[in-house]
C-alpha cells in the first residue's frame, strides 16, 4: 500500500508541472498587453511601462516567469498578485473559493443521493416500466445543457412562481444555493443514475450473487453487501472525477444566477489576462482532481477485495 | 422468503438470453454473423436507433440545404417586426411562425440556418478527436513501457485542466473566433477521453490469438496494428466518439453563451441563446426554440451512441 501510494505520488510531479506548464503557456500566448491596459486610454511613458514590467518581473523570459512563480507558489504558497490591483491572488481566491465550493459540495450531495437511488431503483428492475422511465428522464436531462436547464430553472422558480430569489446575495446562504446546485449537478446526476444502474444490473447476473442467493442469505444483505459492494466501483470512480468537473462547471452556473464564486473571477481574469489569477485557479482545480483521483484508487481495496496494492 | 426467490427469478432471468429462440425461428440464414453484423441486426429493430438515426439524418439534410426549409434570410431583419409574434402551428414553414427576434428577423430562419454551425462543430471535433485520440491510445497501448508511460503522462496533463476553463483560454486567444477556431479548442482538450478508452481496448485485445498469429506469419507491425488490433477494438471508441459529439455540440452552445464561442455574423444556435438570454423576460420565444434544437440535437447523438453501445456489447443484452 505504501509503496503503491508513492509510486503515484511521483506520477502526480510530472502531471502537476504538466498542467500548469501548459495553462501557463496558454495564458501567455492571450493577445493583449495587461500592463498597457492599466494605463487606459492615454497610455504611459515607455520607462513607466517598462519600470511596472520589471516590478512584475513580466520582463524576463517566459521559462524565467514559469521557474520564479512555481517556486513561489511551492516554496511559500505565494501566488503571486493581481495584476490590475495589485491584490494577493491567495486572498481573492480565498474570498471566491468557499462560495463555489459550497455550490459544488451541494450538488455533489444532490448528485449522490438522488443519483444513487434512481440508479438504484433501476437497476433492480432493469427492463420494466420504473427502468424505463429512468433511462427516458435521464436521457433527457444529458441532452439539455446546462445553461438551457439554469434558465428553465429561473424562469419557472423565479419568475412564474415565485420561489427563489433570481439572484443569490454575495454571502450566499445554503438554502438560496440550492436551484444553483440543482443545476450544476443535473448532468453528472444522470450519469451517475444510469452507470449505478447498469453497474447493478449487470452484476444481478454474476456468480457470487448466485451463490448468495442460493445461501439462503436475506434479501437486504444480498443487495446491501454482496450487490452494492461491487456495484459501486465505477460509480465512485465517476463521481471522483467529477468533483473537480463541478468546480470548473461552475463557471456557467454562477454566471446563470450572479453567484460570486470562481466562475466569475475566471471570466474577469481571462478577458483581462490576469495570468497569475487564472495559473493559480487552475493549479487549485488540478491538485483537487490529482488528489481525488489518488484516494479513488486507494478506495477500489476497500470496495473491491480482489483488488490489493503490494 | 417470497423476497429472496424474487431475486433468484431475476438472477435466471438475466442469465438465460431472452432474445436467443426469438432469433432463432423467425430468421433463416444460419451463416454466422460478425460483431458488426450482429449489431447491426440489433440496431434495426432498436426504436431509440430508428429514432436517432432519422432525426440526424434530417439535421444532416438542413445543414447541407438549409434553403430547402425556409425561404426567408437568416440575417436580413425588419425592425417593424421587432419581437414580434409567437409560435403558430398553423402557419408552420412559413419564416413567421416561430416569431421575430429583437432585429425582427425570422427565429425559424435562424433556426434552419444555425444548425450547420453546431452540427459541423460536433462532426469535426469528434473526427480531429477520434484520429489523434486513436492514434495515441494505440501506440500507448501496443508497445508498453516508455512510450505508454510518456504518452500516459501527456494525457493525464491535459486531462487534468478542466475542459470548458481550458477551452475559454485557448478560444480568448483568438481575435477572430471562425467555426474552426472553436473546433480546434474544443478538440485540443478533448481528445483524451479517446485515448484512454482506446489504450485500455488495445491493452485487452493485444493478446489474442489471432494477434500472436498474425505475429507468426510475419506481419509488420503497421499491419498488425491496422489490421488487426484496430478493428477489433475500435467499438468502445464509436460508442463513446458517438455520445461525445452531443457532447460538443452542447460545449460549443455554452461557450458561445459565455461570450467566447462564435461571434455575431456567424449564424448559429448558441449566437441566438447568449442573445435571447437578455431578453428572457421580454421574448422568452427568442431563447426557447434554438435551446429545443440543441437539446434534441444532443439527444439524437446520445441516443445513436446508446443504441450502438447497447448493440456491440453482448453483456448487456
Amino acid at each position: 500500500m505504501g509503496r503503491y501510494v508513492a509510486r503515484r505520488l511521483l506520477q502526480m510531479i510530472p502531471v502537476f508541472f504538466g498542467t500548469t506548464l501548459l495553462i501557463f503557456l496558454m495564458v501567455h500566448s492571450l493577445p493583449g498587453d495587461p500592463v498597457l491596459a492599466m494605463f487606459g486610454d492615454k497610455g504611459a511613458d515607455p520607462a513607466t511601462l517598462a519600470a511596472k514590467r520589471h516590478e512584475l518581473g513580466l520582463d524576463k523570459s517566459l521559462p524565467e516567469q514559469y521557474f520564479v512563480y512555481m517556486r513561489d507558489m511551492i516554496l511559500h504558497l505565494d501566488f503571486g498578485d493581481q495584476i490590475r490591483n495589485g491584490r494577493p491572488v491567495t486572498e481573492v481566491l480565498g474570498d471566491a473559493f468557499p462560495i463555489t465550493l459550497q455550490l459544488a459540495a451541494l450538488a455533489f450531495v444532490f448528485e449522490l443521493t438522488f443519483g444513487l437511488a434512481l440508479g438504484i431503483i433501476g437497476g433492480l428492475r432493469a427492463g420494466r416500466l420504473a427502468d424505463n422511465a429512468i433511462l427516458l428522464f435521464t436521457l433527457l436531462i444529458m441532452s439539455i445543457p446546462v445553461f438551457v436547464l439554469g434558465y428553465i430553472i429561473k424562469m419557472v422558480f423565479a419568475f412564474n412562481l415565485g420561489w427563489i430569489s433570481p439572484n443569490v446575495s454575495t454571502v450566499p446562504q445554503w438554502d438560496e444555493l440550492i436551484a444553483p446546485a440543482v443545476v450544476l449537478g443535473g448532468l453528472s446526476l444522470a450519469y451517475v443514475a444510469r452507470l449505478t444502474r447498469t453497474s447493478m444490473a449487470e452484476n444481478l447476473r454474476s456468480d457470487y450473487m448466485r451463490t448468495a442467493v442460493a445461501k439462503g442469505l436475506p434479501k437486504r444483505r444480498i443487495i446491501g453487501v454482496h450487490l452494492m459492494r461491487n456495484s459501486m466501483i465505477p460509480v465512485v470512480t465517476l463521481l471522483g472525477t467529477d468533483l473537480g468537473a463541478l468546480m470548473g462547471g461552475a463557471v456557467v452556473t454562477e454566471q446563470i444566477f450572479n453567484i460570486k464564486g470562481i466562475g466569475g473571477i475566471i471570466a474577469e481574469s481571462i478577458s483581462r489576462r490576469e495570468g497569475t489569477t487564472l495559473v493559480g485557479l487552475v493549479t487549485i482545480l488540478v491538485l483537487v482532481y490529482l488528489v481525488t483521483s489518488l484516494l479513488i484508487d486507494l478506495l477500489y481495496a476497500v470496495l473491491d477485495p480482489r483488488i490489493r496494492y503490494a | 422468503m417470497p423476497d429472496v426467490t424474487k431475486t433468484a427469478t431475476a438472477v435466471e432471468d438475466a442469465v438465460a438470453p431472452p432474445s436467443a429462440p426469438e432469433s432463432k425461428g423467425s430468421h433463416k440464414q444460419e451463416k454466422a454473423r460478425s460483431l458488426w453484423g450482429d449489431a447491426w441486426h440489433d440496431l434495426r429493430r432498436n426504436p431509440y436507433f430508428i429514432v436517432s438515426s432519422a432525426l440526424i439524418t434530417l439535421l444532416l439534410v438542413i445543414s447541407a440545404f438549409p434553403s430547402l426549409f425556409t425561404s426567408a434570410s437568416p440575417t436580413m431583419g425588419d425592425l417593424s417586426n421587432h419581437f414580434l409574434g409567437k409560435a403558430e402551428l398553423s402557419k408552420i414553414g412559413s419564416p413567421e411562425w416561430l416569431g421575430y427576434d429583437q432585429q425582427g428577423r425570422s427565429v425559424y430562419a435562424r433556426l434552419i440556418y444555425g444548425t450547420r454551425a453546431s452540427v459541423m462543430v460536433g462532426l469535426c471535433v469528434t473526427a480531429i478527436v477520434a484520429t489523434v485520440g486513436s492514434i495515441m491510445g494505440m501506440l500507448a497501448g501496443y508497445f508498453g513501457g516508455v512510450w505508454d508511460a510518456i504518452l500516459s503522462r501527456i494525457t493525464d496533463v491535459f486531462f487534468g485542466i478542466p475542459f470548458l476553463l481550458g477551452a475559454m483560454v485557448v478560444l480568448q486567444s483568438f481575435t477572430e473566433r471562425t467555426i474552426w477556431v472553436v473546433v480546434f479548442a474544443l478538440a485540443f482538450l478533448g481528445w483524451t477521453q479517446i485515448t484512454r478508452v482506446m489504450r485500455g481496448a488495445v491493452i485487452t485485445v493485444k493478446h489474442a490469438d489471432y494477434v500472436h498469429a498474425a505475429k507468426a506469419l510475419g506481419a509488420g507491425t503497421v499491419r498488425i496494428l491496422f489490421r488487426h488490433i484496430l478493428p477489433n477494438a475500435m467499438a468502445p471508441v464509436i460508442v463513446v466518439a458517438t455520445i461525445a459529439l452531443g457532447g460538443y455540440i452542447s460545449a460549443e452552445a455554452t461557450l458561445s453563451y459565455l461570450g467566447l464561442g462564435l461571434s455575431a455574423p456567424t449564424v448559429s444556435w448558441g449566437v441566438d441563446v447568449s442573445a435571447g438570454v437578455a431578453q428572457i423576460r421580454v421574448a422568452p420565444h427568442v431563447l426557447l426554440w434554438p435551446s429545443i434544437m440543441l437539446s434534441l440535437t444532443v439527444l439524437a447523438f446520445i441516443m445513436l451512441g446508446e443504441a450502438v453501445r447497447n448493440a456491440l456489447d453482448p453483456k448487456l443484452r
